[in-house]
């Protein structure tokens, strides 16, 4: 079995064991997100789900409540993610701000690709002009198991 | 009280009924649905560490939501269902309410 990327240590926090085209991916990707978070993207549909599902007059209640501050926390997420994409190690908080960062972005590139059950895990064919964006969800992907199976020995 | 418990069948999304008159105020309920984009065992985190379940009924939740399109996770006056909702939308979980 492969050596864990991401390790709990024995003092707090967590050992971040990651190649340096990985941690240069994982600085700019928060950063195109952050940009799309500004605009009015139809992904961003899938960040900001209707809170009462059909009654869309309580929904739209729901959003005005709730839309600034999910916004906010999206943000600061995305923001740790790029700032310590090259730290050697990350504090409980910071790992699970790297779970919300590499959720939304795989959230927002899964929704762009049209992901559905059957294609996970799916390897593009080089000649798929969307293959940079394949090889990067797939590479977030992997790199969540990984966060998750840190997370959880806390638990 | 209620004593019904029937697990609605999937795939259908039910308008909730307006119940204007009523006198006493059933719980909301929150629900989660399957997308195909979410992984299982970020999913079940979730469920540990927004609820505080155990690692078992986590898992038993994720996976009813997997198979059978939509679990209900949460329930309890409609402002604690609200944040629930809300904490699930910032985990990026499509997770939505109604009165039960």
């Amino acid at each position: 079995m492969a050596r864990r990327r991401i390790k709990r240590r024995r003092g707090g926090g967590y050992a971040l064991r990651l190649p340096p085209p990985e941690r240069e991916l994982l600085t700019a990707l928060p950063e195109q997100l952050a940009a799309i978070l500004e605009s009015d993207d139809s992904s961003l549909t899938r960040l900001f789900p209707p809170g009462y599902g059909d009654d869309l007059d309580a929904s739209a209640e729901y959003d005005r409540l709730v839309h600034d501050e999910l916004l906010v926390g999206k943000r600061e997420a995305l923001a740790t993610l790029s700032r310590t994409a090259s730290a050697e190690h990350l504090s409980e908080e910071e790992l699970l701000q790297w779970l919300t960062a590499t959720n939304d972005l795989r959230l927002v590139l899964g929704t762009r690709l049209g992901v559905t059950e059957e294609h996970q895990g799916a390897m593009p064919s080089p000649s798929d002009p969307w293959a940079p964006e394949w090889v990067a969800y797939n590479y977030l992907s992997w790199l969540q198991e990984e966060i998750v199976a840190a997370l959880s020995d806390a638990l | 009280m209620r004593v019904s418990e029937v697990i609605e069948a999937p795939v259908e999304v039910e308008e909730p009924e307006l119940h204007e008159e009523r006198h006493e105020d059933p719980p909301w309920i929150v629900l989660v649905w399957n997308d195909p984009i979410n992984l299982m065992s970020y999913v079940t985190l979730v469920f540990r560490r927004l609820f505080g379940y155990s690692e078992a009924k986590a898992t038993q939740l994720m996976l009813q939501v997997h198979e059978e399109g939509k679990a209900v996770v949460a329930s309890g006056t409609r402002e604690k269902c609200e944040l629930d909702v809300a904490r699930l939308h910032a985990h990026g979980l499509w997770a939505t309410m109604r009165q039960d």
